[in-house]
Parts: C-alpha cells; sequence; structure tokens
C-alpha cells in the first residue's frame, strides 16, 4: 500500500469533494415522505378530472370546448404553444450552453431537460385534443395506404408533426444518455429493489476509458444536434401561424419571436420547479445563489426580447398601412379581450423589469413569485395571438367572441397535473442533479497541489 | 461481460499518480489496460492518448441518410398523390426543407447513440472493477499473465496507488 496523507481526497475549500456529490444527490432518492404521496394524490385527482373532461368531450364533440366558427383554435392549440414552448429552455441550458461550455448549467440542466421531455409529452396530448377525432391521430403520419393517399408536406401542421415528434426523440434520447452515468454512479451506491433498477438502466456503465472516450464525442454531437433542433421547433410551431393570411399571424417577425418566447417562459418554468426541489431535496449546496442569478439573467434578456417583439408588432401593424391588420392591433389590445392582452404586458414587459435589480435576482422567494407570473403571462400571450387574432379577421360578419368552456379549463388543469405526475416520478428515481457533470468541474485531487 | 483473464487492478485518489502509472505503464509497453474514473477526466485521457472517436462518422452518415431521405420521400410522395393548387410546383423543394431538416437531425441523433452502443461494444475488454471508481477513485486495471504480476504490482504501488490487489 501506499501512504497516504489523508484517509479521503481534500478539496479545495468549501468545494464538496467526490464522494460527497454522489452522497448528497443518491439521498434525494429512496423512499418518499408523506408529503410526496400527498402531492402525487392531489396530482392524480387533477388528471383524473382532466381525462374525465376529456371523455365528455369525445362522447359530444368539439362543441363541448367551446369552439364556434370562427374560432376554431382554443385553449388546446394554446396550451400546445405554451407546453412546446416550456421544453425549450430545457434545450437551451443541457446543448446549447453545453456547446458554449459554461459551467453554471451543470447544476440545473437535469431538471430542466427532464422538463423538456416531459414538457413536450405534455404538448403532444393537445392535438390529438384537438382533433377531436383522436383515433385518427394516425392521419398525420404518412404511411401506406389502400387509398394512396400521402399528407400534404406543404402545409406548416404536417411540418409540426415532423418536428414536435422530432423534438421528443431526440430529447428524450439526449437526456437518457446524459443519465446512464449517473445511474452507474447510484447503482454502485444504494441497495434494495431500485438497485436492480438502476442495474438494467444503467446499461453496465463503468465509467472505463474507452466509455468515456466515446461518449463524450456523442454527448458533444448530441448537443450539436439539438441546438438548431431547438431554434427550429418553436420556428415552425410559429409557422403554423404565419404562413396563414390571418391578421395577426401573418408576420415575419414569428419565429424569432416565438423562439424568445419560449426559452422565456422555459426558464420561468425552470426556475418554478428548481426552487421547492431545491429546498425539499436540502440541495442548496449544489443549486446556489448563482445559478438563480445566472436564470435570472437569460428571463431577463429573453424577455425583454420577447417586450421588444411585442411593441414591434404595434409598429408594423401600424406601419403596414393596412386598414385590416391595425384593427386585429387594435382589438387585441382594446377589444373584448383586452384582459388577456394587459395581462401578457404586465407580467411579460413589465414585472421582469425588476431583474435588472441584483437584490430581486438573489431573492429566492422574488424569484419564484416573478416566474409564476412570468407562466401565467405567456400561456396568455399565446391565447391572445391565437383568440383574438381569429376572432377578428376580415369581415364584421365573421367577427365573433370566444369563451373557453369548463371542459377547456378542466383539460388544461389536467395537462399540468400530467406534467407534474411525471416530474414526481422522476425526481424520485432519477438523480436531478448530474451526478457527473458537477463532479467533472470539481478537480480531482492531486498530490502535488504546486499546479496552478 | 467476458471474465477476464487476471491481472492487478489498482485504485488511486490522486489525478497525478494515475497519471504517472499510465505513463510508465505504456512506457514499458503493457496494453490493454483499463482506466476507470467517475466523470470524464481530460488529463487522464490525455495520458492513455486515445484517437478521436469514429462516433462523429456515425453521427456524419445519420444526418446525410435523414436529408436525403427527407427529400426523396417527400418528393416522391408529392409525386405519387399530387395536390394541385392553382398550378403550382407539386414536389416545391422549399417547404420540403423543413421535413429534411428535422429528419437530419432525427437520423443523426439515433445514428450517434447507435454509434456509442456500437464503438463501446466493440471496444469493450473484460477487466476487473470495483464500484468505488463510480464514486471518488481512479481505477487501473492492468491484465497480465502471472509470471509479471509482481513487476505491475511492484510498478503501481510505487506510482502512489491507495490500494493495489491481484485479481485472478
Amino acid at each position: 500500500m501506499a501512504t497516504t496523507a489523508h484517509p479521503e481526497p481534500a478539496t479545495q475549500q468549501g468545494q464538496p469533494s467526490y464522494h460527497d456529490v454522489t452522497r448528497d444527490i443518491a439521498a434525494t432518492l429512496g423512499n418518499p415522505g408523506r408529503g410526496y404521496f400527498i402531492l402525487m394524490a392531489f396530482v392524480l385527482t387533477v388528471l383524473a378530472a382532466g381525462i374525465i373532461a376529456l371523455l365528455v368531450q369525445i362522447r359530444y364533440g368539439l362543441g363541448e370546448a367551446g369552439y364556434e366558427p370562427p374560432v376554431m383554435w382554443g385553449v388546446y392549440i394554446t396550451s400546445f404553444v405554451f407546453w412546446v414552448g416550456i421544453a425549450h429552455s430545457g434545450t437551451l441550458i443541457s446543448a446549447i450552453l453545453y456547446l458554449f461550455r459554461s459551467a453554471w448549467r451543470t447544476a440545473v440542466y437535469r431538471t430542466a431537460e427532464a422538463m423538456t421531455v416531459f414538457a413536450v409529452m405534455t404538448a403532444g396530448l393537445f392535438p390529438l385534443i384537438h382533433i377531436g377525432r383522436i383515433w385518427y391521430f394516425y392521419w398525420l403520419i404518412p404511411y401506406p395506404n389502400q387509398r394512396g393517399l400521402w399528407v400534404n408536406f406543404k402545409s406548416p401542421l404536417l411540418w409540426d408533426v415532423f418536428a414536435v415528434s422530432t423534438y421528443f426523440t431526440v430529447s428524450a434520447t439526449f437526456l437518457f444518455v446524459g443519465l446512464v452515468p449517473d445511474i452507474a454512479a447510484v447503482r454502485d451506491h444504494v441497495t434494495g429493489w431500485r438497485k436492480k433498477l438502476y442495474r438494467i438502466t444503467g446499461l453496465g456503465w463503468r465509467g472505463t476509458d474507452q466509455q468515456w472516450r466515446h461518449f463524450g464525442k456523442a454527448y458533444l454531437y448530441l448537443a450539436a444536434l439539438a441546438t438548431p433542433l431547438v431554434l427550429s421547433v418553436h420556428s415552425v410551431v410559429s409557422w403554423d401561424f404565419a404562413m396563414s393570411i390571418v391578421p395577426g399571424w401573418h408576420e415575419t417577425i414569428f419565429a424569432p419571436y416565438f423562439v424568445a418566447g419560449a426559452i422565456y417562459s422555459g426558464v420561468a418554468m425552470v426556475v418554478t420547479l428548481l426552487v421547492p426541489m431545491r429546498k425539499a431535496f436540502k440541495l442548496e449546496r449544489y443549486i446556489r445563489l448563482e445559478h438563480f442569478d445566472n436564470l435570472a439573467k437569460l428571463m431577463l434578456l429573453t424577455g425583454m426580447i420577447v417586450g421588444y417583439s411585442y411593441v414591434v408588432e404595434w409598429f408594423m401593424a401600424w406601419y403596414s398601412g393596412n386598414a385590416v391588420e391595425r384593427a386585429s392591433a387594435f382589438y387585441r389590445q382594446f377589444g373584448s379581450y383586452w384582459w388577456g392582452a394587459w395581462t401578457m404586458n404586465i407580467c411579460n414587459c413589465l414585472l421582469p423589469l425588476f431583474l435588472w435589480f441584483k437584490k430581486v435576482r438573489n431573492s429566492i422567494p422574488a424569484l419564484f413569485v416573478l416566474s409564476l407570473f412570468v407562466n401565467l403571462g405567456m400561456w396568455m400571450e399565446r391565447f391572445i395571438i391565437i383568440v383574438s387574432s381569429l376572432a377578428h379577421e376580415y369581415e364584421p360578419y365573421w367577427m365573433h367572441h370566444y369563451t373557453p368552456s369548463w371542459v377547456d379549463w378542466t383539460i388544461l388543469a389536467g395537462s399540468f397535473a400530467w406534467f407534474f405526475m411525471w416530474f414526481l416520478l422522476f425526481a424520485k428515481n432519477f438523480p436531478t442533479v448530474s451526478i457527473v457533470e458537477v463532479k467533472e468541474i470539481i478537480p480531482f485531487p492531486r498530490k502535488e497541489r504546486a499546479r496552478a | 461481460m467476458k471474465r477476464h483473464t487476471g491481472g492487478i487492478l489498482a485504485a488511486y485518489q490522486h489525478e497525478d499518480s494515475v497519471i504517472s502509472a499510465i505513463l510508465s505503464l505504456k512506457e514499458k509497453g503493457y496494453k490493454g489496460f483499463t482506466v476507470y474514473t467517475p466523470a470524464p477526466n481530460h488529463a487522464v485521457a490525455e495520458a492513455i492518448g486515445h484517437k478521436v472517436s469514429w462516433v462523429r462518422i456515425w453521427t456524419l452518415c445519420g444526418g446525410l441518410t435523414g436529408v436525403t431521405l427527407g427529400f426523396l420521400m417527400t418528393v416522391w410522395m408529392s409525386l405519387d398523390y399530387p395536390i394541385v393548387v392553382g398550378g403550382k410546383v407539386i414536389p416545391s423543394l422549399i417547404p420540403y426543407v423543413v421535413i429534411a431538416f428535422e429528419l437530419t437531425i432525427l437520423c443523426g441523433a439515433l445514428a450517434t447513440v447507435a454509434g456509442l452502443l456500437f464503438n463501446i461494444i466493440v471496444t469493450r475488454k473484460a477487466a476487473a472493477y470495483d464500484p468505488r471508481f463510480t464514486d471518488d477513485r481512479i481505477g487501473l486495471f492492468v491484465p497480465c499473465p502471472a509470471e509479471r504480476r509482481s513487476a505491475v504490482q511492484q510498478l503501481l504501488e510505487s506510482s502512489g496507488a491507495e490500494e493495489v490487489r491481484v485479481e485472478a
């Protein structure tokens, strides 16, 4: 045996050692307490209510959703755009910040990435709910059939099918690939039935030099593929609107505007999830104020882009000189949906301005409250863009006020329950903070300390 | 996993000790040893000196397959079932860029994962293991026949290994 100075490898001041990281993050798994089951029971109850509302709609038809011509896109499409948007910041944090080698992402990216996958899973339900006859959803996919039909690839709705399903596949793959070394670390640390689960899902990972060699490259290329993907997905979603000739939708600014909004709402959702999770799992040592500070700065940046886009929209409506376009823009702010428009203006443009102050960025309660407002504001933004534009097109006889029904609201609540159900299941069974990546930014102990 | 043929397994708690062990093993001509690290470690990887992983070729091939497939599929399907709108081009390439782009990413990502699995399986070596290697120790396994064991053991111990044991 060689002689060593310390039984445990010493690390720099205050930094957790490799063993601390494994132990602390493995401690977040294990048998949940009473609070978890109460929360889960609540979530499942709401989900059940959503499923009942969906069954009512399937039985009696889409009229139950409050659809009346000309407003045939309502809460479902709003929620679809909202949830796809939520997904975006996860990929931003996990892939784009990975390519930029930003070290702070390591503590928060796993939560964000899991959120991405579950948000896309939630988003994917809405087009199916919206088509009414759910059992024909496969008509969206090009498959050989006896009638010799193929789908219309010139339709943005078809692009959406490809974009969202690719997004789901790639982000789920990316999440799982990143998880494997972490699962191996907890596999070697836990006992009981979970050990069996991790032995299977860990795919025999041992952290050999060959494994890391291929893993490093594969992860890099997955990140490099996910980066343009994330920008394309919300652009494609925005083209669902922008490719039509509805006033208020037919705008060239839509793709960047939607991408910025998506990342904005997603970062807000990351903050909403991280604040209670950090408290419950006692992860204050890993998810620190500086992480929230950086997330808040991201929120501020994207929030300003969103605010700027709103102003450009008004400008474009005025500058176009088109009476219909101007009327639509005026109706959006001061028409029968004024309450929604001003909720969105205040929540998305005014309130985030508080983030200029370091005091607000470093106050967890303030950030949590702000993130809830941004979530509300961003849902409202999609509702206003979709509904107020459809309710006020070209001809006055073809204008109509749409009010969501109880079925809409219950299914929306159910979608939140569906999302949180997956997130709760994930948080207790898989590491929500990446063990490997947190270790990677801690220098491995050296015998000779002189090297700077 | 295949059973290994026997050798020496060492656990290290210092990065520089394992690097010096790897360098002297390489110098003495030992091959086929396995290094375990709890997280990707660039200094250790540099000492081992592997070539760049083949995974990137898989990514490239997957991406190229995706883009080809995307254009072929959309063009063929629109010729097979033409939707005639106001005399516009039937296989119109511009909107199909979106589909081709998404399929590039999809096939590229799936090929990357397939390449990752394939390359890991191909370069897999039978080696002794210890659960501490995913926690906070760097592991080094040197497969060697019985007559060379004492020499390897001595080399690893002098390099500063925390623990060295013979794995039969």
